[in-house]
């Protein structure tokens, strides 16, 4: 029996029971739709988180609390002063606190919001420029003014499209004076609006509204690039005096150049979407028990007509041939229509959702190949069991 | 010279501790050209013999020599291909494939030749059916056909690799007089024709349009006879369509 003859006896009993075979294919559809979706999502906010960090600056150095628990955190302001008085490598440095989910109210209405409190330098190691108004001075750090910049989208939830500066808004209890408005800087990799912000100076934001007095990270943009190792090797060194440690005992913090920042975002979406994409992966493999079930059933459905294949010259090959290539077939096409409604599903995404979604050659491949395999797989033993019947049994079956 | 020889076959089956013997020690030669019938009532082995004679089963002892060719020890594989180039089979229930052309039907013994050979499948399938005096059906489905047209499918498919013998069960087990008529009347002719033919059959109005009948029981043959008065199903067809024609006039005035 000829490849040709093969696709068409197969395609004709496919097609022969169209709602059902396309029921079976469907666990396939979804299987592989949804892998490759998984995928392009996974890569796509990966790629995403990539460039943001990217576009901080290229000589970004960060110093953090050691992850774990919030009261492991010991970095202060007096690390930030001592950075600043003894490193020889750093162009900028601002110390930062980071309050989510704080209420601002202002205008007649509020809203819950981030409120950072940073230094004058931040703006220039985020480079995110002031739109209106002007980024509060050192000045006013030393004065502890209660002077506020916000982002674009609090103050069009505060205030609408009038003009902020110059208002007065509230942060929980302590009453701010609007003196800038940020230039938009659009959401993160993962969805966040960086623009639903208000800052503050670090130290008034330290008196006001925190207790334990510490704050959540130091960030620092490096004189050239060709410094940045001894640049972290002195911040290390330095931070290591200002908490006092021993020689040899393990550091209380992080110091991280964007490299290392870049590995550590990428890793949590890296194991989601490879968790995911395991997830997607067992609905293949139940996809792949669907077909074996329909070809057991049309295995004993069509016990006569392999009764009548073998009276007229069958042999066991030719029967396990004409069923395991329509159990590929089925799968094939499932994955087929699956890769295609992958694609319209990324291109909306993309399109509509503004959700990066990369779809790459392989991830396609790989899932086409998958599909069939569990083609063969789940089809070989209904196959086997038709090629198995002897063909008098076949024939008289009922 | 014989197409078919049996010597000494037996077949048991074991069910559980009773040694069931469907046959028990049976001579058989079918010489080329002959039109046998083989009766006997239900239980006598004569579905056994016919899957035996259609090597759809092995015999627990003796030899069968078919076309020159012993098969007693083949395999599957082989005894598969011998069905395909050696045996054209007729059935009680047609056993067409639904949903599948008749052209198609008939091309499905080409389909699984192995012989490697190169046939033009659709013209070879094509003019069988034109030679049952289906040539204007090729493309209807089973289910479109009446039953005497499903047999006459059946026939065509039976005879498409112009086989050794073809082997019929029953074939006009589900037919009226006229259908039963008709086929057999293509039996026949292809008998004259040339074509060895083995008919099982419970029906003595069947069995003398035959040459030669073969009555078993008890897994034994208890009686070989030639038909002396034999009868051609062509004529009594005409016999039969010209009295009910007569009869639908009769009615009418």
């Amino acid at each position: 029996m000829t490849i040709s003859k093969l696709v068409n006896v197969s395609l004709r009993s496919i097609m022969r029971n169209k709602m059902r075979s396309f029921l079976t294919a469907l666990g396939i559809i979804i299987g592989v739709c949804s892998v490759i979706v998984m995928v392009a999502v996974g890569s796509g906010s990966q790629a995403q988180i990539k460039n943001q960090i990217a576009s901080m600056g290229t000589n970004l150095l960060m110093v953090m609390p050691p992850r774990g628990p919030r009261e492991a955190n010991r970095l202060v302001m007096a690390d930030v002063q001592k950075l600043r008085d003894e490193s020889s490598y750093l162009s900028a440095l601002t110390g930062e606190l980071r309050l989510s989910s704080t209420n601002v109210v202002g205008g007649s209405t509020y809203r819950s919001t981030s409120v950072y409190g940073v230094e004058p330098d931040y703006i220039k190691i985020k480079d995110w420029p002031v739109k209106k108004g002007e980024f509060f001075t050192d000045k006013d750090l030393s004065a502890r003014n209660k002077v506020a910049v916000v982002g674009t989208t609090v103050a069009k939830q505060l205030f609408g499209d009038g003009d902020p500066i110059g208002q007065s808004i509230r942060i929980e209890t302590t009453p701010f004076l609007i003196v800038g408005l940020l230039e938009s800087k659009g959401s993160t990799g993962m969805g966040n609006d960086q623009d639903d912000v208000v800052m503050v100076p670090l130290d008034t934001a330290i008196n006001r509204l925190t207790k334990d007095r510490k704050i959540s990270s130091i960030e620092m943009s490096v004189v050239s690039e060709d410094l940045m190792a001894q640049a972290q090797a002195e911040v290390t060194t330095i931070m290591r005096e200002s908490h006092k440690l021993a020689d040899g005992a393990a550091a209380d913090f992080d110091v991280m150049n964007q490299e290392q920042i870049i590995q550590t975002a990428s890793q949590t979406s890296q194991t989601l979407t490879t968790l995911l994409a395991a997830i997607a992966g067992v609905s293949l493999i139940v996809g792949g028990i669907g077909i074996m079930n329909i070809m057991l059933v049309s295995v004993t459905e069509r016990t006569r007509e392999i009764g009548i294949r073998m009276s007229v010259g069958a042999r066991k090959r030719d029967i396990l041939m004409q069923f395991l290539s329509e159990s590929v077939f089925l799968s094939l096409l499932g994955g087929l229509v699956g890769i295609i409604l992958a694609l319209l599903l990324t291109y909306v995404m993309r399109t509509f959702m503004h959700t990066p979604a990369l779809v790459s050659p392989i991830v396609i491949a790989t899932s086409a190949g998958f599909a069939a395999a569990v083609g063969i797989f789940f089809g070989f033993y209904p196959a086997r069991k038709a090629a198995n019947l002897y063909p008098i049994d076949a024939l008289r079956y009922e | 010279m014989a197409i078919i020889e049996l010597r000494r076959i037996k077949r048991h089956y074991v069910m559980g501790d009773i040694v069931v013997k469907a046959i028990r020690g049976l001579d058989l030669d079918v010489d080329v050209g002959e039109f046998v019938a083989i009766m006997g009532p239900s239980g006598s082995g004569k579905s056994t013999l016919m899957n035996i004679l259609g090597c759809l089963d092995n015999p627990t002892e003796g030899s069968y020599v078919l076309d020159g060719l012993e098969t007693s020890k083949a395999s599957l594989d082989e005894f598969a291909d011998i069905r395909n180039e050696k045996i054209g089979f007729v059935f009680q229930g047609f056993n067409l494939l639904s949903r599948t052309s008749a052209l198609e039907n008939v091309e499905l013994p080409l389909f699984y030749d192995h012989s490697g050979k190169k046939i033009d499948q659709r013209s070879l399938a094509q003019m069988t059916l034109e030679e049952v005096g289906l040539g204007g059906r090729l493309d209807h489905m089973p289910n479109q056909l009446s039953g005497g047209q499903q047999q006459r499918v059946a026939i065509a498919r039976a005879m498409v690799k112009d086989p050794a013998f073809v082997l019929a069960d029953e074939p006009t087990g589900n037919l009226d007089t006229e259908m039963t008529l008709e086929i057999m009347s293509l039996f026949q002719d292809l008998n004259d024709r040339g074509k060895t033919i083995v008919m099982v059959t419970h029906e003595p109005d069947v069995a003398i349009y035959t040459k030669r009948i073969i009555t078993m029981r008890d897994g034994e043959i208890i009686s070989d006879t030639p038909v002396t008065n034999r009868k051609r199903a062509a004529d009594e067809l005409a016999e039969w369509k010209r009295k009910h024609a007569y009869l639908a006039e009769g009615a009418r005035t």
